[in-house]
């Protein structure tokens, strides 16, 4: 792809990202910053096309090893973010 | 349909579902449907990865995902609130790491200089994160001592590192077909990593876990460069954006720039004398059962000494007696309490306090002179009445919750030690101040006996 679109996408989100967090009121500032390591998991979508090459030995350890890391971050950060979330509350009546 | 543009089409979806979760974080009550929606987005964008047709072998794969899967799982079922910001630490390290590995293993299909420099970025950032998370953690969970460590020379040798990883970049790009100067890069980095936490204090934490969260993030996008992939880049840059408002909502609300927490372990600390007057008195907790069961309008003011006592439950209670005797019961929440943002919140939350009555710095300030009774559980900094008084202390002009416009003060304290901050306090010598010794959790219990 070329560059200057990948760095025309990155410039959209990152705006996009300011707009949005800016609005995440200060209590839910934990649960956001887990929610948020979740989606840094993303990566693993870039390790998955690396682990699975078939090609280079080594390459493909470390992608498995990247797989793995990213892995721990999808599914401990939607799990812990989530059992945060269960415990916020209002006022009953 | 082109599967390829199947793929790519599942990415665009999922960068939706992103944005959407995220949006929905911004009020409590669409909050976890949202972090629900962000990780629908994430499984298609693993579902998307995995129709790749340059992938010709699974068990790497698999492999991968069911150990870290398993390892995430259990880290996110058995870790005590208490322990959160230990855990994001970790977390974010993970990620920071994940990202530098598909950064070295990009090196397999990289093609042209700019690919090069994003490796290297990714590297980078990543190895930085990793190393740098793993320090905040030992800071976090006390098993390196949390102080600032400095050392002569230590501007001096983190100047070499940086010069080193800037050499070794540009070899590597000149002649990338040695790894030699990769592995250099990705040494150093680990290196550059330690150096750059060690020098911060526990205190300092939650603006340290943010930046990190943030390069987490920033990892993930340059990795997106590295191997040519648009929802990386998305997502990497949606996280970025995120820890850096955070890193800056936490330098605002300690009225530090940025430079100033990473950097002042350097300054020589002056330790500035500051005259108090007036003396410290003590209450036991039989005197301030009396004063609260008079009291109609109360304020708690947490701070990182309640998770230490792991007082949240027993505060709960008070609270409830307190509201049964006909009392309003608010809590303050002053934004750098506790060891990362919004760490006070998820504590009070976990022992079914309503969010409704945890309010912001700037919300209960202004209520803070019709409150009779104002206590203090564990916080000492962010109270200091110094930050508005005293030009001369270290945190003058720091943002401070005003309990001393309160009738009466409790300060729950375990001994006279001053803060992390090393401060003196002339809040404990106001003469609306009183003093209530001991373990918070203990005392605390203590009152709740009195009441029931």
């Amino acid at each position: 792809m070329e560059v200057s679109y990948l760095l025309f996408i990155l410039m959209l989100a990152v705006f996009l990202g300011f707009e949005l967090i800016n609005k995440v009121p200060a209590t839910l500032h934990t649960p956001l910053m887990s929610g948020a390591n979740a989606i840094s998991g993303i990566t693993v979508v870039g390790a998955i096309a690396l682990a699975g090459s078939g090609e280079q030995d080594l390459a493909q350890w470390f992608g498995a090893g990247a797989v793995a890391l990213a892995s721990v971050n999808v599914v401990g950060g939607y799990l812990v973010t989530d059992r945060m979330l269960g415990f916020f509350k209002k006022k009953e009546g | 349909m082109d599967i390829n543009l199947l793929i790519q089409l599942g990415y665009v979806v999922a960068a939706g579902l992103f944005v959407l979760g995220l949006k929905m974080l911004g009020s409590p009550d669409t909050a976890r449907k949202g972090n629900g929606i962000s990780a629908v987005g994430m499984l298609l964008a693993i579902v998307a990865a995995l129709l790749d047709q340059g992938i010709v072998q699974y068990e790497f794969i698999l492999g991968g995902m069911i150990v870290g899967g398993a390892i995430g799982a259990v880290a996110a079922r058995s870790v005590a609130m208490t322990s959160m910001p230990e855990l994001v630490a970790l977390f974010n390290g993970v990620g920071g790491a994940a990202s530098g590995l598909v950064g070295v293993s990009a090196l397999s299909i990289a093609t042209g200089n700019f690919q090069y420099v994003t490796i290297i970025l990714s590297i980078l950032i990543g190895g930085v994160t990793f190393t740098g998370s793993l320090i905040a953690y030992g800071k976090l969970s006390e098993m390196i001592g949390s102080g600032a460590i400095t050392f002569a020379g230590q501007k001096f040798v983190n100047g070499l590192i940086v010069l080193g990883i800037l050499y070794s970049a540009v070899m590597f790009i000149t002649t990338p077909s040695d790894p030699t100067w990769l592995y250099a890069v990705v040494g150093l980095s680990l290196l550059f990593g330690v150096m750059v936490v060690i020098p911060i204090g526990g205190a300092d934490m939650p603006v340290v876990i943010s930046l990190l969260n943030s390069y987490s993030g920033l990892a993930a996008c340059a990795a997106g460069f590295a191997v040519d992939n648009n929802v990386l880049i998305v997502a990497g840059s949606l996280v970025g954006a995120s820890g850096i408002i955070l890193t800056q909502i936490m330098c605002k609300a300690m009225n530090r720039s940025l430079s100033n927490v990473l950097f002042s372990g350097f300054a020589s600390v002056s330790t500035a004398v500051t005259e108090v007057e007036g003396e410290i008195k003590p209450i036991s907790v039989e005197d301030a059962y009396y004063v609260l069961e008079a009291a109609t309008n109360v304020a708690i003011i947490p701070g990182y000494g309640m998770a230490v006592a792991q007082a949240q439950h027993v505060v709960k209670e008070l609270m409830e007696l307190l509201e049964a005797n006909g009392c309003e019961v608010n809590y303050g929440i002053h934004p750098v309490a506790g060891r990362m943002p919004g760490h006070m919140n998820v504590l009070l939350a976990e022992a079914d306090v309503p969010y409704d009555q945890l309010l912001e710095m700037d919300e209960i300030n202004p209520r803070m002179e019709s409150v009779d009774v104002a206590i203090v559980i564990g916080a000492n900094d962010v109270v200091n009445p110094a930050a508005r008084e005293v030009e001369s202390s270290p945190i003058y002009g720091m943002p401070v919750i005003n309990v001393s416009d309160a009738r009466t003060v409790f300060v729950l304290k375990r001994s006279m030690a001053s803060g992390f901050a090393g401060i003196e306090n002339p809040l404990f010598y106001k003469d609306n101040a009183r003093m209530l010794f001991g373990d918070a959790k203990e005392s605390i219990g203590g009152l709740v006996r009195e009441f029931s």
